[in-house]
């Protein structure tokens, strides 16, 4: 068997690669029980408010480009603003889950739990495997729209040192009108995280912190 | 033939083989090679402030290292070996391949394959808010991506992803029924050739369907390291350790120490190698159990690795100046000896203990750079280095530049991945320690910016080659450059 053409062939190539996709693979995909959430059940009071702010703030490329302020507009831009963080490589800099070690839950809140994972904007889950930036696992309400949007136009404008790629091709010419590209990423940056019942105040924190160290 | 009873007459081996094949898949290789180190030379001075090209769409960097990853993988690795393929499989076999058509076909319809990948990456977000991809979406009911994938090394947008199967499935057919056909004992180099088709069949198919078009979520993100992970051990690993199994007996006039050293490699690898693939994922939501397996699994890898390596060492025993004076061989070794560097740091580095401390940081960049580069592009060069002559039917231009090629190549990697490494472990301490974000992006440059040199090391080494290649094609052919003979299998 060892070094007969049938014996790699079905033990070593099939057998061997099923047996680990099977326990590895399909095992814990069978363990998701609860149906997947679509876009619009991921639709909630947080990012309703977000998404709101950004049609007073901008109404004119707005109304443009977006439209209404609906739940059902909020749900289209979750997807195509997870289609543009996934094109745009977003992923590869930044990562979505927040690990129980390193002091990870300090510095942007709770843990990630499986349940934030199970709906259709998970699906390829992006985890990510590289930090250049931050996680954005916590990111939805932690900064506000305007600060959003002037940080994809040029980083460097709110962020001095930042290595962060501008992405002017968001915007109509400038910082304050956001088209669909621009309104769909902000929206789904502001969604990461707006499940959680309370935002942790980073920011706060480290001020405090830094009171005491004083 | 090659039995254990000895040589026979080789001179009809050249009649099997496409050697314009082997050119053409090799030149190719060579194009999505440059193509690539430039996308992560882009991406590499984004990160020390000083990209020239920042605010450009279709340059922008975020895509462009997508480009870096997939030109190398599918661009650079995969026609490499496509190339070397066409050489062995008919001599070890002694048969031609399938077909000569399906050959050429593969060819074309593989870089097919990469640039439409390359331009789907590119535009594709471009096109994204496009009216009829919204119309096509609602029509079909599925959200799709005209660009990337969002999975590392799965990024082929989805609509190449049905032609680069089929692509594979041919490649499986034209070198499987060759392999099928002989009836002498099969060398080891075909053991991993049978399994590495096979299994890249399945694992391409895996990772570029199931994470999208199935079940979401962190259990799923499962299947997503099993992909990054497979594509790298059951693709690129065994079809690299086919052809040293190959190569280096063969320049080195001796079989292999031990047949059944050999024998334990493989079948550790087929068996071990694919159940690692979540230890990507240490500490996400996925199940315990599951990544405690994983680190299992991952360290008996690297244990196998060590009897692989161990048999190579066996092999070059007594003949330990070839090392100084044959380059195909110091290309060969010196992947070796990056390659247990490599896995005695995997077996580390997949500790939950090291995971705290190095997940997410540029210690896992240069890992991967060590082994992407310090290992299966060394071995790739040294091949071309050894092969292009006797395709060609000329002598290099100058060994000097091969000499500089290797080098560079060489120190170049070196650097570049020490760097990273000691980088990531800063890194790591920014963090833990809570200190602002900017802290840690500031005290990284130091490391990004040495990794930019060192870049720059390894493409001047590959520019060394590219000229010295074209200077050896515009020489006149001189007299046929010999093919070495394979030797006697080793007794078991
Ligand atoms: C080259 C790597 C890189 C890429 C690509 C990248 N980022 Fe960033 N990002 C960073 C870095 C570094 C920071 C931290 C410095 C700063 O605030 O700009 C950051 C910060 C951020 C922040 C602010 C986090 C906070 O609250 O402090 C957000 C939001 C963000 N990025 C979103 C994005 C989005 C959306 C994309 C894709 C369109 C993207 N990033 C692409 C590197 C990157
Ligand atoms: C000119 C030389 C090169 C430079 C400057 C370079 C630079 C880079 C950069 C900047 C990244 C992104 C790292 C990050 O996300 O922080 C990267 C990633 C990567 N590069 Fe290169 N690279 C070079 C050559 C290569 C070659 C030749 C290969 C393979 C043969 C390679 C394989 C990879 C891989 C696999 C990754 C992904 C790493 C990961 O996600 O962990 N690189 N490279």
């Amino acid at each position: 068997m060892f070094e007969s053409k049938s014996g790699i062939l079905w033990v070593g190539g099939l057998g061997f690669f099923a047996f680990a996709f099977l326990s590895n693979g399909l095992l814990p995909m069978l363990m998701v029980t609860e149906p997947e959430k679509t876009a619009e059940q991921m639709v909630n009071s947080n990012v309703m408010y977000q998404f709101e702010e950004l049609s007073r703030r901008y109404p004119e490329s707005f109304a443009e480009h977006v439209g209404e302020p609906t739940e059902q507009r909020c749900a289209d831009m979750l997807r195509l603003g997870r289609q543009i963080y996934i094109g745009e490589g977003c992923w590869h800099c930044h990562s979505q889950f927040v690990r129980p070690v390193s002091n990870e839950s300090q510095r942007w809140g709770k843990v990630a739990f499986p349940e934030e994972f199970h709906n259709e904007l998970q699906r390829p889950v992006m985890f990510g495997t590289r930090r250049v930036g931050p996680d954005l696992s916590r990111e939805g309400g932690r900064r506000g729209n305007d600060w959003q949007a002037v940080h994809l136009f040029k980083p460097k404008m709110v962020s001095s040192d930042s290595v962060m790629p501008e992405y002017p091709w968001f915007f109509d010419g400038s910082p304050d009108k956001p088209n669909l590209r621009g309104f769909a990423v902000i929206t789904y940056i502001q969604w990461l995280g707006s499940w959680l019942e309370s935002y942790p105040y980073y920011e706060e924190l480290d001020e405090l912190q830094q009171a005491e160290d004083y | 033939m090659i039995t254990s009873a000895g040589l026979v007459d080789h001179s009809d081996h050249e009649k099997l083989v496409i050697s314009q094949l082997v050119r053409w898949h090799f030149l190719a290789a060579l194009l999505f090679l440059t193509i690539s180190m430039l996308a992560g030379i882009l991406m590499a001075l984004q990160l020390v402030h000083w990209n020239p090209l920042n605010g450009i769409e279709l340059l922008a960097a975020g895509r462009w290292r997508m480009i870096h990853t997939n030109a190398v993988a599918y661009g650079f690795l995969a026609n490499a070996f496509l190339g070397a393929l066409h050489w062995s499989v008919p001599r070890l076999t002694l048969r031609p391949v399938a077909s000569k058509l399906v050959s050429y076909f593969i060819f074309y319809a593989w870089q097919a394959v990469v640039l439409a990948t390359a331009v789907g990456i590119i535009v594709g977000p471009s096109f994204q808010t496009a009216g009829w991809v919204a119309d096509l979406s609602r029509q079909w009911g599925i959200a799709f991506s005209l660009g990337a994938q969002g999975l590392e090394w799965g990024e082929t947008p989805f609509w190449v992803d049905p032609i680069a199967l089929v692509g594979l499935a041919l490649v499986a057919y034209n070198f499987m029924i060759p392999i099928s056909k002989s009836n002498t004992p099969m060398y080891v180099t075909l053991w991993y050739f049978i399994a590495a088709f096979v299994w890249t069949f399945l694992t391409y198919a895996m990772g570029n369907l199931l994470p999208e078009y199935t079940v979401s979520g962190a259990n799923a993100g499962a299947i997503g390291g099993l992909f990054i992970h497979d594509l790298v051990g059951l693709f690129v690993t065994p079809l690299g350790w086919g052809l040293m199994y190959y190569f280096v007996p063969i320049l080195l006039k001796k079989p292999i120490w031990s047949h059944g050293l050999s024998l334990v490699g493989f079948w550790g690898l087929a068996f071990f190698y694919p159940l690692n693939g979540i230890h990507h994922f240490l500490y996400t939501p996925i199940p315990m159990f599951l990544q405690y397996g994983a680190v299992v699994a991952t360290v008996a890898v690297e244990l196998v690795v060590t009897t692989v390596i161990v048999n190579f060492v066996g092999t070059l025993w007594g003949e330990g100046k070839t090392f100084v004076t044959n380059l195909p061989i110091r290309y060969f070794y010196t992947g070796m000896i990056m390659y247990f560097i490599t896995c005695t740091q995997c077996a580390m580095q997949v500790t939950l203990t090291f995971q705290k401390l190095i997940h997410f940081t540029d210690w896992v960049v240069g890992h991967a750079h060590l082994v992407m580069f310090g290992v299966f592009s060394l071995w790739i060069f040294g091949m071309m280095t050894y092969l292009f002559p006797r395709v060609l039917q000329r002598q290099w231009y100058s060994s000097n530049l091969a000499e500089w090629h290797y080098w560079l190549s060489t120190i170049g990697v070196g650097i570049m991945a020490l760097d990273l490494i000691l980088g990531g472990l800063f890194q790591g301490y920014y963090w833990a320690s809570l200190q602002p974000w900017d802290v840690s992006v500031n005290g990284s440059q130091p490391f990004w910016i040495t990794r930019v040199f060192a870049g720059l090391m390894m493409f001047g080494g590959l520019l060394c080659f590219l000229y010295n290649l074209w200077m050896t094609y515009r020489s006149p052919v001189t007299a046929p450059v010999p093919v070495e003979q394979p030797v006697a299998k080793a007794a078991t």
